[in-house]
């Protein structure tokens, strides 16, 4: 094979300097080591924006009002629980409608190792230190043991069993009173006091008073962001390939030496343990949580983070979770100029709440006719035709 | 290509001795009433080029499918690198070093070239979940280890131009090439090849007998040609079998087969009278 004179991209040293692994000036697209094609962050203009959008995040508090933090924190938690969905369904091809369910065990779990006890509900008043890791393994560890059943099926009769588990949960939700204080009743969720910390307190901290709801926009941050770069590292693994190879063609994957029931597994118990987290963290921004918290259409919402967002892709469900949770918010501040009413039952042809139904149902609808990829396809249209400015190819 | 040139110590001894690296032993396989494969036993050797023809529905790809563990044949034996693999996942198969290529392309559409022959280095990548998180230590280095051998096999076969496409959006001749680097980055002791030439020019096709040429006098890795291109089969193989619904019908060397009445009465039918 004449391939040896071939030039090649990595010329050979196992620890590239840190010289080596820059780009070149004026070429990011050109790597000169392995090392530095595989990082996430590739280019100097990803680097830079991601930077300027976390100051951004940072400092968005001091510029909102406090309801507004607290939905910007909600948009955190939907998109760890965003990311876990796609892990499964857009990386691995599980469509899983069975978020909510493990939301919910996550959400339970840590209320009770990490709630106060009161009036026959269970609540040992741990720390989050110890708690939130448990919201996430108490999830996984259900979703192991389902797996064997669930990767026995796949597509539509995949759903349905999900589906399943959602009714099936949310009537244990309802019964079992000692965990989430019953039907119509609920429970408080867990203290969110890590090592000692309240992260849902007001500190004060160089003159500046930070309110409870912005200190914990802040944990939320930081547990999203430590949970998408995991999940963006597990992509990039021989994980994330036989994820993808499951997806695309089962019987070639298996041909390859990839395991389907191992693959399946490990998705799904890893977009549970991802479930979990969110549903503990999402349990203490509502305040109160009631069984009926964790219903079918929790379910489709985190769908529909990942239908809109874009099919496997971490940056994809990130922005599917803010335009989830930012669209009612949109919604209601448009009412003013359209002829809905404010609420239910006070005339008008529609309320707030059936115009946001349809508009999210419409654009579910016409992003899987017109964009399947979602916002992040949209945002690699506009990223390609730029590319290649002012040419059209 | 420094890696692959010696794939496997137990092909490098079988090329020396041309002992057998697979026994496929009396095997029969049946869907309901219909029988697929009925009674065929051969054997390949190491190092060899053992091409199975036959007419539409003969049950070639069947054999393929037993062999790799797609199909469970309800008798006989399959013997690979000595171990009995009859029964087997085909994920265990294929980790003893049985890789294939499909008659109809069967990449992972959505995934680029490169992450496509990353796939097939799947069993060469042994760090565990955690060290896949975190993306440090291990998983990066066996990550960019592996890279290499990647780039090696696109190097190979002259895909660079495609590296980073999508397999979806490639031409067909393109595809073929990438599901062969596939199969190759598995290090296999056995390649399956079926119909790796179907629908092809004759210039496509001329590139392809080069790469199935050099995978056999480079890497010694034996191989299984499943052909309808007669041509090729003839200038190729060492052995052929042919298959006539689900019959053996005839085995030797191209020569001997073309001279067989067997053949030529299941290739052309016989005169009537």
């Amino acid at each position: 094979m004449s391939t040896t004179d071939t030039v090649r991209p990595d010329p050979a040293p196992a620890r590239p300097s840190r010289a080596a692994t820059r780009s070149l000036r004026g070429r990011p697209a050109l790597y000169t080591s392995y090392a530095s094609e595989l990082a996430i962050f590739n280019t100097g203009t990803k680097k830079f924006w991601v930077g300027a959008l976390v100051v951004a995040v940072l400092l968005l508090p001091f510029a909102l009002q406090r309801d507004m933090v607290a939905l910007v924190a909600t948009v955190f938690v939907f998109a760890i629980g965003g990311i876990g969905l796609n892990l499964l369904t857009g990386y691995a091809g599980q469509v899983s409608l069975g978020q909510a369910f493990f939301l919910g065990v996550g959400a339970y779990t840590a209320a009770v190792f990490g709630g106060e006890s009161s009036r026959g509900v269970i609540g040992l008043g741990w720390d989050m230190a110890i708690w939130l890791p448990l919201a996430g393994l108490v999830p996984a560890l259900i979703a192991l043991v389902l797996a064997p059943l669930a990767a026995r099926v796949r597509g539509l009769y995949l759903a349905i069993l999900t589906l399943g588990l959602v009714f099936i949960g949310e009537h244990i939700f309802k019964e079992a009173d000692a965990i989430t204080g019953g039907a119509g009743v609920g429970r408080a969720p867990a203290e969110p006091i890590f090592l000692g910390f309240n992260l849902f307190d007001r500190y004060e901290v160089f003159g500046y008073r930070i309110d409870r709801f912005t200190t914990f926009y802040y944990a939320c941050f930081v547990i999203f962001v430590v949970m998408a770069v995991l999940a963006r590292n597990l992509v990039r693994s021989r994980f994330g390939r036989s994820f993808a190879a499951v997806r695309d063609r089962d019987v070639a994957a298996e041909v390859m030496g990839v395991s389907l029931l191992r693959t399946k597994t490990i998705a799904f118990a890893i977009s549970s343990f991802y479930a979990g987290i969110a549903g503990a963290l999402l349990s203490i921004i509502i305040g109160r949580i009631s069984p009926e918290t964790w219903n079918f259409f929790l379910s489709v919402e985190f769908l529909a983070v990942i239908f809109i967002g874009g099919l496997a892709s971490i940056s994809g469900a990130i922005a599917g979770a803010v335009f989830v949770v930012m669209l009612p918010k949109l919604v209601n501040n448009l009412t003013g100029f359209l002829p809905v009413s404010s609420g239910v039952g006070q005339g008008g042809i529609l309320n707030v709440f059936e115009l946001q139904t349809i508009i999210f149902g419409l654009l579910i609808v016409l992003f899987l006719i017109l964009e399947p990829r979602g916002l992040y396809g949209l945002w690699i249209r506009v990223r390609n035709y730029f590319k290649a400015w002012p040419f059209s190819y | 290509m420094v890696e692959l040139t010696i794939p496997d110590e137990v092909a490098v001894e079988g090329v020396e001795t041309g002992r057998p690296v697979l026994e496929v032993d009396n095997i029969s396989l049946s869907f309901g009433g219909t029988t697929a494969i009925s009674d065929v036993s051969f054997d390949v050797r190491a190092g060899e080029l053992f091409a199975i023809i036959g007419p539409n529905g003969a049950g070639k790809t069947s054999i393929f499918n037993s062999i790799s563990g797609v199909y469970i044949p309800q008798q006989g034996s399959i013997t690979f690198a000595g171990e009995d693999v009859l029964g087997r996942r085909p994920e265990s198969i294929a980790r003893l070093g049985v890789a294939r290529m499909f008659q109809n392309i069967e990449l992972f559409d959505n995934l680029t070239v490169l992450d496509n022959i990353m796939l097939g280095r799947h069993n060469h990548l042994h760090y565990s979940l955690l060290s896949a998180f975190l993306f440090a230590g291990k998983a990066k280095r066996a990550e960019v280890a592996n890279r290499r051998i990647a780039e090696e096999i696109i190097d190979f076969l002259d895909i660079a131009a495609h590296r980073s496409f999508p397999v979806g959006m490639l031409p067909y001749g393109i595809k073929k090439r990438v599901e062969l680097g596939r199969a190759l980055a598995m290090q296999p002791s056995l390649l399956l090849l079926d119909e790796p030439v179907a629908g092809m020019n004759v210039e496509e096709t001329e590139d392809m007998a080069r790469f199935i040429l050099d995978i056999r006098s480079e890497l010694g890795i034996s191989m299984i040609l499943v052909e309808h291109d007669m041509g090729l089969v003839m200038d190729l193989a060492d052995r052929v079998l042919v298959l006539d619904f689900g019959h053996r019908i005839a085995l030797g060397t191209p020569a001997e087969v073309q001279a067989d009445p067997a053949v030529i009465k299941a290739y052309l039918g016989e005169e009537l009278g």
